[in-house]
């Protein structure tokens, strides 16, 4: 597999949510958070099942699917499930691998933790989430 | 050692097991009882028990035996309270675990457990092809090949019991000076020593607490603040923690560090490590006699180059469907320690205890059921249940399996409502349940919430769609109460009409 030959400290030095991170806060990081590796059709993400985390992908696509509708393709760099985590809601949408799919995640209960020990990363989160709230009232 | 008949020669076969630790010993057990006749196992070494035949390098398990019980020693419940001995049919084969101990400790030591998991074999008769080697496997059409020191197999299904107890190096400049856990060799060798670990996890504080009576001075680094939760939760908790405690107290000679490797430099008659803070800014400069890496480990996958298994964690482990076939090699299956591949739902982030004998001994028993089913058209016995014991049964496997205790939230019981009757459809994998499509059932798992909390969950699948229903806890983790009967009865209501 061609994307193992990188290290997930140098996969996630490419990625905006951690473009402000020193390269020992990278090496945290990278100790601190999970990585799966989800096939082709395999669910990630289940809608009204509690229990999600933050997925951020590595390599690879998804499907958010809701109610059995394909709404949205998700790829490299974009994450997905923090909402749920943060609010402890269960997930409104199924998230589908579409192709072999590699996510950096982190578990609902450390997710909070985890942003309040790295406020660059939180930032670019919250600007990215403003940036989905633009597009949904645009 | 006395020549022996040496079993399964090179050949075509259904089935071939690679290895002999308790991952290997526990699926070939389950394969011999499973009606598929033409099986091999093969390992590398001359004697069962995998990496209890050297680790842990001091000696002590860190997962529990209780020689005694509130339950009977042999019993199904018995699993519970012992968490090292390998499952078995017949009671001969069971709870070998507790009569190999001195009980100085209610966790065995190295070679407690080795000469049980010899136990095993011998009193279950398991054939074992030793002295043969893997060198390369590959596939041939619908066929996989094994070639080994002794020949060429071939077969259909194979299933890789290989362990995790290679050493694994993180990408440092200069780490080829340090040695590595696998290497630490004898304590006595750092006698008045200054010694740094590399790595805050169990491996690394079990060194540095062996350590602690020998070296002069012990400093253990890694990038990320030591779990002390997750170190809580080791059987030998008291004794890992040391180190980390003589440091918080601010005693001198143990230092634990959060800082990144930026590089190791041998240096005349010692070394030194180049390190940056993450929870502190600043740079340090550490001298010491000898650097050991507790970095980690990984399974031994070159021999499976060709196959292309896919991996998680830096090329560690190779990832695997819920059932522990590889996502990208179908056919090759994993067992043993490498089933921590095969992540589960992990709700809440709480893991499956697939890495220790106590998790990976149930996923090789339904492991067998599925590969038998699934290539060898062999169904697993489905008891059927009379419509009036459903919520019975469910809430005695609520209270207390085994299975859904030790594999929390990966592990569930199945029951499906076929138009012939119900039926138990076993111990099987919850995100296999919940993901794939099927009849009408329910699964019952044990779980942990986000508090933290222990609590009982029903899965109802109903028309192709699938339903989570938490049952109450309760502070003794009685599940099978008056008022968790009649929730399960009131959620089973749809299905049992």
């Amino acid at each position: 597999m061609a994307t193992e030959t990188r290290t997930v400290v140098e996969t996630l030095a490419q990625l905006t949510l951690f473009a402000d991170l020193t390269r020992p806060q990278l090496e945290e990081v990278a100790h601190t958070v999970g990585e799966e590796l989800f096939a082709e059709g395999q669910r990630v993400l289940r809608q009204g099942m509690q229990g999600g985390g933050l997925f951020l992908i590595l390599d690879g696509e998804a499907e958010v699917v809701i109610d059995g509708d394909k709404r949205a393709r998700l790829g490299r760099g974009e994450f997905f499930g923090e909402i749920a985590a943060l609010t402890g809601d269960a997930p409104t949408a199924d998230v589908v691998a579409m192709t072999l799919l590699r996510c950096l995640t982190v578990s609902g209960p450390e997710l909070e933790q985890f942003l309040l020990d790295h406020p660059p990363v939180m930032l670019r989160m919250l600007k990215a989430e403003a940036r989905r709230v633009r597009s949904a009232n645009a | 050692m006395k020549a022996r008949e040496r079993p399964y020669p090179p050949g075509s076969y259904d089935v071939v097991v690679v290895g002999s630790g308790p991952g290997g010993l526990q699926t070939a057990y389950y394969l011999a009882r499973s009606g598929i006749r033409r099986f091999a196992v093969l390992s590398r070494d001359d004697e069962p028990g995998g990496m209890f035949r050297r680790f842990p390098v001091f000696q002590r398990l860190i997962s529990w035996t209780k020689p005694q019980a509130p339950v009977e020693r042999g019993s199904r419940e018995y699993e519970w309270y012992d968490h090292n001995s390998l499952l078995g049919e017949e009671p001969d084969h069971r709870s070998l675990m507790p009569s190999f101990m001195d009980r100085s400790f209610d966790v065995p030591a190295r070679e407690e457990m080795e000469a049980a998991l010899r136990a095993f074999v011998e009193r279950t008769a398991l054939q074992i092809r030793y002295d043969c080697t893997l060198a390369r496997a590959r596939r041939d059409e619908h066929e996989l090949v094994l070639e080994t020191s002794d020949g060429e197999y071939r077969c259909r299904v194979a299933v890789f019991a290989l362990g995790v107890t290679e050493a694994w190096l993180p990408p440092l400049p200069g780490i080829d000076h340090a040695r590595h856990y696998v290497d630490t060799g004898r304590p006595s060798d750092y006698d008045g020593k200054r010694v740094i670990i590399i790595g805050k996890r169990n491996s690394g504080f079990e060194l540095a607490q062996g350590l602690l009576p020998w070296a002069k001075q012990l400093t253990l680094i890694s990038p990320r603040p030591v779990q002390t939760a997750v170190l809580a939760l080791s059987a030998l908790r008291v004794r890992y923690l040391q180190p980390y405690d003589e440091y918080v107290r601010g005693g001198s000679g143990t230092y634990v560090l959060d800082a990144a490797i930026e590089r190791i430099e041998r240096l005349e008659g010692g070394f030194r490590v180049h390190v940056e803070g993450t929870t502190w800014t600043g740079k340090l400069e550490l001298d010491g006699d000898e650097v050991i890496v507790a970095t980690g480990f990984r399974t031994p996958l070159e021999p499976l180059a060709e196959l292309e298994i896919a991996t998680v964690a830096d090329g560690r482990i190779p990832a695997q469907t819920p059932f522990w076939e590889s996502i990208s090699a179908p056919g090759v299956y994993f067992a043993g320690n490498a089933t921590q591949g095969s992540s589960g739902m992990k709700k809440h982030g709480a893991a499956a205890n697939s890495t220790s004998v106590n998790g990976f001994r149930y996923n090789a028993r339904a492991l067998v059921q599925h590969i038998s089913a699934k290539h060898f058209g062999i169904d697993p016995p489905r008891p059927t249940l009379r419509r009036d014991d459903v919520v019975r049964f469910l809430l005695g496997e609520l209270a207390r399996a085994p299975e859904l205790w030790i594999q929390k939230g990966y592990l569930a019981r199945a029951v499906r409502f076929d138009s012939d009757g119900i039926h138990d459809d076993g111990i099987v994998p919850l995100a296999h349940f919940v993901d794939a499509a099927g009849p009408n059932a329910a699964a019952a798992a044990v779980e942990v919430d986000a508090d933290g909390k222990i609590v009982p969950v029903l899965y109802v699948r109903r028309d192709g769609h699938v339903d989570e229903h938490p049952l109450a806890p309760h502070p003794l983790h009685a599940f099978d109460n008056a008022e968790q009967e009649a929730e399960l009865a009131s959620r089973l209501q749809p299905l049992l009409g």
